[in-house]
């Protein structure tokens, strides 16, 4: 059994049951422990480090230093605070002069980053702790006819230097994920391009734009639904459906499901345990087809 | 006989005058952590051409905010909405062949303008939630409440404690309050 740190962030705590308890689940059921530690905060994602970066550093290298007291590396299931986390980690530890002051800012916190912990998205652990051979024997229930179209999102793959998760113009772990689950991958134009997520908010127009061209494009490629990694990838393309259908006057029905809860269904898990219903878009489509 | 067809009026390009040009400016923005290659900045344009906002918006290029930064236009930078549009999807770091950290300088103009007194309104909310809740998003009481019967675990305290010190000593929370205070 491996065990890890979770860092949930605010996202998904406010408001994606759907997306813990999947990953929860069907993680424990891999074999990978997940360790609640106490009072772990923001990450401080890009609209604070915006507002100041010495700040943003500190707040997410206090959450590293929390993990490195309890001796144990963090894992996210959000890519948003997966990239938060990891630049952090990575610009401390390349950079003494960088860490020796944010060290200072945390001394008034009691705490000292240290840099011996690792921050990995599930999709690498799934991919190292697990292995694909591994998954595949844990399949009890393949989602054999299932179209999906993988979208990674941005911050996972970059930037690629820091994150070093995948090939960032060819990425393959999600891809292989969710064959290993027996379902089909799609691919569909301007698959690796932002989904505008994080411009909610400050320009809902271009946010909806970006959003919309997924939706067009995923239909076009025939699939049957939209794996995301990212709470906010999801409420782009899932809420952001509601959002483009009255600004386009178009109608898309995709559902968008956390590649965490095609694991969950695939291992045998029962969907009346993963609070599906938070979702916008129905998912009984997908449901039906693979049940 | 048909009316007189007004001139044209083609769009005025604003002078740039020596005054407005702090040749200091570049240098403050290439001590910031991730920004120091603003100095390499060749103008190829691929920023601009792999950029989705560009895609959409007819104001958003990266590539002039950063020929303007180098320029020393620094009133003229800080006040743009523009600074504030880039999603950081990190595909111009990727795929710049001067490899300058476009975000990262944006970033950093981003925090300059705060300083300046600019901090739009979202990116404020964020802030003060932090300051208040420990998180960026707010996580409503009821959701805290329904984890149990959905078989979540309890979800432990940020510690509030130590977000306001922190805060406190990098000067976070005096920058989100003081606006706050200037807006109300
Ligand atoms: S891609 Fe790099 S070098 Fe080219 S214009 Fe953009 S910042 Fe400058
Ligand atoms: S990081 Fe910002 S400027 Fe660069 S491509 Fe993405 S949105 Fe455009």
């Amino acid at each position: 059994m491996t065990s890890y740190a979770i860092f949930l962030g605010c996202t998904i705590p406010a408001r994606q049951p759907n997306y813990e308890l999947s990953a929860r689940k069907a993680l424990a059921k891999l074999g990978i422990e997940l360790i609640d530690l106490a009072n772990m905060t923001c990450c401080a994602p890009p609209p604070i480090q915006s507002i100041n970066l010495e700040a943003s550093l500190a707040i997410a290298a206090y959450n590293i230093c929390l993990a490195e007291e309890a001796d144990l590396n963090l894992i996210t299931l959000c890519t948003g605070c997966f990239e938060s986390l990891s630049i952090a980690n990575t610009m401390l530890k390349a950079d003494k002069q960088l860490k020796a002051k944010i060290n200072r800012i945390l001394s008034q916190a009691g705490k000292e980053f240290l840099g011996s912990k690792e921050v990995k998205h599930y999709l690498q652990v799934v991919t190292d702790d697990v292995g694909l051979e591994r998954l595949k024997q844990n399949v009890s229930k393949p989602l054999t006819n299932l179209k999906v179209a993988a979208f990674y999102g941005c911050h996972a793959l970059r930037p690629s230097e820091l994150l070093k998760f995948d090939d960032p113009e060819r990425p393959q772990i999600f891809e292989s994920l969710i064959e290993t689950l027996g379902a089909k991958n799609v691919e569909y134009r301007n698959k690796l391009k932002c989904c505008g997520g994080l411009l909610r908010g400050y320009s809902d127009d271009l946010a909806l734009n970006m959003a919309r061209e997924k939706l067009v494009n995923t239909t076009k490629a025939g699939a049957d639904c939209i794996a995301t990694l990212c709470p906010f990838c999801f409420v782009a393309l899932d809420i952001g459906q509601m959002q483009v259908k009255l600004k386009f006057n178009e109608i898309y029905d995709m559902p968008v499901l956390h590649y965490s809860e095609l694991l969950a269904l695939a291992l045998g898990i029962d969907p009346e345990e993963l609070a599906l219903k938070t979702h916008k878009i129905k998912v009984d489509k997908v449901l039906n087809k693979i049940i | 006989m048909p009316e007189k067809t007004q001139p044209k009026v083609t769009k005025q390009v604003k002078v740039i005058k020596a005054n407005e040009i702090d040749p200091r400016f570049k240098y403050e923005v290439s001590k910031v952590p991730g920004a120091k290659k603003i100095m390499i900045c060749f103008q190829c344009g691929t920023c601009t051409a792999d950029c989705p906002i560009a895609r959409f918006s007819d104001s958003y290029r990266p590539r002039k905010l950063m020929r303007m930064t180098q320029l020393g236009l620094k009133d003229r930078v800080l006040s743009s909405d523009n600074i504030w549009l880039c999603a950081a999807c990190f595909t111009c770091v990727d795929h710049c062949p001067q490899d300058v950290e476009i975000s990262s300088v944006l970033r950093a103009l981003r925090n300059m303008a705060v300083k300046e007194g600019v901090m739009p309104v979202v990116f404020r909310d964020l802030s003060s939630n932090i300051l208040k809740t420990g998180y960026a998003y707010v996580i409503p009481a009821l959701r805290l409440r329904k984890r149990e019967e959905q078989g979540l675990p309890p979800l432990p305290k940020a510690s509030l404690e130590s977000i306001a010190k922190l805060s406190e000593v990098t000067g976070f929370s005096e920058l989100v309050k003081k606006k706050k205070e200037e807006s109300e």
